[in-house]
């Protein structure tokens, strides 16, 4: 209870400020507070019991608001949970609260949320990144020692970059989607966000396993994802993408990123200059099939069963229109025109069709590359925190900056950033290591290797002093 | 290619969503230039790859599972209509489609 009080406390102090809860509810947290203590009294305790963690408000929750960041849902209170929550609550875990982030997940600002933008807690002008944006600035502030995410195009990697915290988006298929707001189901995928890849560990000891009510949930025996947080660094095949190294990102992040490389090679890892040549086409590929899959999956969303209604409409069709234009947001109903467009008769061939072959060449430049190295290493965005509004005009340079994120998804491939070093004006890098499907072990063991002999993700945002 | 705004109100048609002839000519302006991005698909070569439908269908080749085909769900009609806009004795109200 007490350290539920304490970070109930922070958000309290904090949240006006950085926008990173959408929803919190202090009776219910110190509810689930005082059983926990009950459990830990009988001696009745795992890792997680007790431990307050923040969830992204795409997970259903039973009971409580869950708005996926659009007004579409502003009053939606789920009938059940989602498996990701029945997971943490058998834990024994404490929901602290639900986070803010883009609109069904569509963005990479939280510019896009219907419940404002948040705030980066190392400089409250800039954006957070997106769209686990709340997540991630309530982990950086310590308004919450843990957070989930969901990653469709780097939604968990790219704000744990911008705001200086650890996040992991694991193999397709580890973590149960049921009860988390479908945006493109086969590239979403839940994951955990924290301070620290041994964190991490623990979280996804808790998240992943298979359910049987999520079609593409893998049938796996449980592993312990921190069985190799004291990896042996020798030896190790480290792959550096010349495509990650190239012209366009910005060169303070990439003297980080180098400088990280070489604490591997003291600790004698081998790298090796390796080549993804499809890399370029990652984004034109997703903005085919994300939105095709998004444009499906929120045909939902017809003013029906739940969600917003329209108030004033003539017929069922006018019912239909006015209703998903007054509850989505311009970027949302954007994904949905150009997915209905590549999908329309006639344009399905040269656009959808021709998208998923080349999602396979991307599959097939990672297939060779894991062939020569155990794991790929580069920046995970290609600049620090932007300013807010900087980029929420023109959606093609917004996109872009998920160049390096958007490959491993395609791929069903896990990815994880970590802070590795700050540019000049004190905003945080992120260091993305890539591994090959069920490398999760090792890649949090290399990450935890880094942490020991770094700081980086311990230092403290300047908008959020302890 | 490069489409008008007549054409995006046949889409948003398509879409069920009602765009305003205020609203249009921004939304073809924003399309275009997302259109003009996912356009350099067009100049990759293709010829005898496969399209990639599923996350995990490339080396893996893991397959579909497949359950009996039994009603597992419990009936919970009451706890879904409570978050409808509209419902009179467990039905959906809808604005009447037949005269």
């Amino acid at each position: 209870m007490e350290l539920t009080r304490l970070f109930l406390d922070r958000i309290q102090r904090l949240n006006g400020r950085l926008n990173a809860f959408i929803t919190v509810d202090e009776e219910r947290s110190l509810a689930q507070a005082l059983v926990a203590d009950q459990r830990r009294a009988r001696g009745d305790a795992g890792p997680l019991t007790g431990i307050p963690v923040a969830h992204k408000d795409i997970f259903c929750t039973k009971g409580m608001r869950t708005t996926c960041g659009s007004r579409m849902l502003a009053d939606f209170a789920s009938p059940y949970d989602a498996h990701v929550i029945e997971r943490f609550n058998a834990a024994g875990a404490v929901l602290l609260g639900k986070t803010n982030m883009d609109e069904f997940a569509m963005g990479s600002s939280n510019e896009t949320s219907h419940f404002g933008p948040v705030r980066n807690p190392w400089d409250a002008a800039r954006v957070p990144g997106g769209s686990s944006g709340g997540s991630a600035a309530a982990v950086a502030a310590r308004m919450a020692p843990a957070a989930t995410g969901t990653d469709t195009g780097g939604s968990i990697r790219q704000p744990a970059a911008l705001t200086g915290v650890s996040g992991l988006k694991p193999t397709y298929g580890l973590v149960s989607r049921y009860g988390m707001i479908a945006f493109a189901s086969s590239l979403d995928q839940g994951g955990p966000i924290g301070k620290s890849a041994a964190d991490l560990a623990l979280l996804m000891n808790a998240m992943a396993g298979f359910d049987a009510r999520d079609s593409t949930s893998l049938e796996r025996s449980p592993e312990d994802y921190g069985r190799e947080l004291n990896l042996d660094l020798a030896g190790l095949r480290i792959g550096l993408p010349k495509e990650y190294f190239a012209e366009g990102v910005d060169a303070e992040v990439l003297a980080c990123v180098r400088e990280a490389v070489r604490w591997f090679e003291s600790q004698g890892a081998k790298t090796a200059e390796i080549t993804l040549p499809n890399t370029g086409l990652a984004v034109p590929v997703y903005y085919v099939i994300a939105p095709a899959e998004a444009s499906s999956n929120l045909s939902r969303f017809d003013g029906v069963r739940y969600g917003h209604r329209a108030s004033g409409y003539s017929d069922l069709g006018d019912m239909y229109r006015r209703t998903r234009a007054e509850g989505f947001g311009t970027e949302v109903k954007r994904r949905i025109l150009i997915g209905t467009y590549v999908l329309s008769h006639g344009y399905y061939d040269a656009y959808y069709l021709q998208a998923q072959k080349v999602r396979r060449l991307i599959a097939q430049d990672f297939a060779a590359a894991f062939a020569r190295c155990d794991l790929i290493v580069g920046p995970t965005a290609p600049s620090t925190a932007f300013a807010l509004g900087a980029k929420s005009d023109d959606p093609v340079q917004m996109y872009l900056n998920d160049i390096f994120t958007i490959p491993a998804p395609l791929a069903g491939l896990p990815g994880l950033s970590i802070p590795c070093g700050f540019d000049g004006k004190g905003l945080p890098v992120g260091l993305q290591i890539m591994g090959n499907h069920f490398a999760e072990a090792k890649m949090l063991g290399a990450a935890h290797r880094y942490q020991q002999a770094t700081d980086w993700h311990l230092r403290v945002p300047r908008e959020a002093p302890l | 290619m490069s489409l008008t705004p007549d054409q995006v109100q046949r889409i948003a048609h398509l879409a069920r969503i009602a765009v305003s002839p205020e609203e249009a000519r921004g939304v073809t302006e924003r399309l275009n230039q997302v259109l003009g991005l996912i356009d350099q698909l067009q100049a990759v070569d293709t010829r005898g790859i496969e399209p990639m439908a599923h996350a995990l269908d490339s080396e893996l080749a893991v397959r579909q599972r497949l359950r009996p085909d039994a009603v597992t769900e419990p009936d919970r009609r009451a706890d879904y209509q409570r978050v409808a806009p509209a419902v009179e004795n467990g039905l959906y109200l809808v604005p009447k489609v037949i005269e």
